[in-house]
């Protein structure tokens, strides 16, 4: 094997080792903290396929800062913390398991039928995709660029006039 | 790859560092535990309450005003890989793009979502 096996490997165990404990926590706090296992797993998935750049998006936002809001989330809840006693299924697991084995079966299908093609000869490389991206930015796709920052601005005023009664 | 070798270094190594400094801990050190060894560490002081206790809403509401600051310095990253080359027009932009979050930073300060009280 080589060294990019190696590695590919060791992060796909990691991703899918922690995707499992997520699930089968009873604690949502713990799987919260499993799943930030799974977002680094799946930066280093990123990384490996030659997207760094959104290995680091990955890690800055999903780790960062997402994980952050959905563990406080969960920390302001109350008798969510976890039941250490709560029974592990409910009423309604065979809909969920008939609806996880049709989503499993599409994406098994959809990874069989697709034919995988090498990466040509002057593909992005590791820089180069944020370069190219931030050169992107800045002249063909300024529009939505600058229209991303009024998103930004909308979603900013909007958390604030959500959250704070006045 | 070659550039992401040295983050796996430090990677291993940190783990590998923290990992060895608890087990050589747990395995060489006395073990002479009293009840009020085994207490929580609250900074020297009785435990006050559950440790499972509910946030207030505050650490939620930061966090969301984080999360879009965030996102903003992901814009930030690729635009400076290429400013130079770029030049006077793409500083312009990227000004453009602050400003207006800018604006949003202000109204967030003047509404008062930082106050801590």
């Amino acid at each position: 094997m080589t060294a990019e096996q190696v590695v590919f490997v060791l992060a796909a165990v990691v991703t899918l080792g922690s995707a499992l404990g997520m699930v089968t926590t009873r604690s949502v706090f713990v799987g919260a903290l499993w799943m930030i296992a799974v977002f680094g797993g799946v930066a280093a998935l990123f990384i490996l396929l030659g997207a760094g750049f959104l290995g680091i998006v990955q890690i800055l936002v999903y780790i960062g800062a997402i994980a952050v809001l959905i563990l406080f989330a969960i920390m302001l809840t109350p008798r969510v913390m976890g039941d250490p006693n709560a029974p592990r299924y409910n009423r309604q697991w065979p809909l969920v398991a008939v609806m996880a084995s049709a989503l499993a079966s599409l994406l098994v299908a959809l990874v069989l039928r697709t034919d995988w093609p090498l990466a040509q000869e002057g593909a992005p490389t590791i820089t180069g995709f944020a370069v190219e991206l931030g050169k992107g930015f800045m002249t063909t796709y300024i529009l939505p660029f600058e229209v991303a920052s009024v998103l930004l601005l909308v979603a900013l005023i909007g958390a604030i006039v959500i959250a704070r009664e006045e | 790859m070659v550039p992401y070798v040295a983050i796996a270094v430090l990677f291993v190594l940190s783990t590998g560092v923290a990992v060895m400094i608890m087990m050589v801990g747990s395995l060489f050190g006395p073990r002479r535990p009293t009840p009020r060894k085994l207490m929580p560490y609250e900074s020297g002081m009785v435990p006050v309450g559950r440790a499972m206790q509910r946030m207030p809403i505050r650490f939620y509401l930061i966090a969301t005003l984080f999360i879009i600051f965030d996102i903003e310095v992901i814009f930030l990253f690729p635009w400076a890989l290429v400013y130079r080359q770029l030049g006077v027009f793409g500083l312009l932009e990227m000004f453009t793009f602050l400003a207006l979050l800018v604006a949003g930073f202000v109204y967030v300060w003047r509404k008062g979502a930082l106050e801590w009280e």
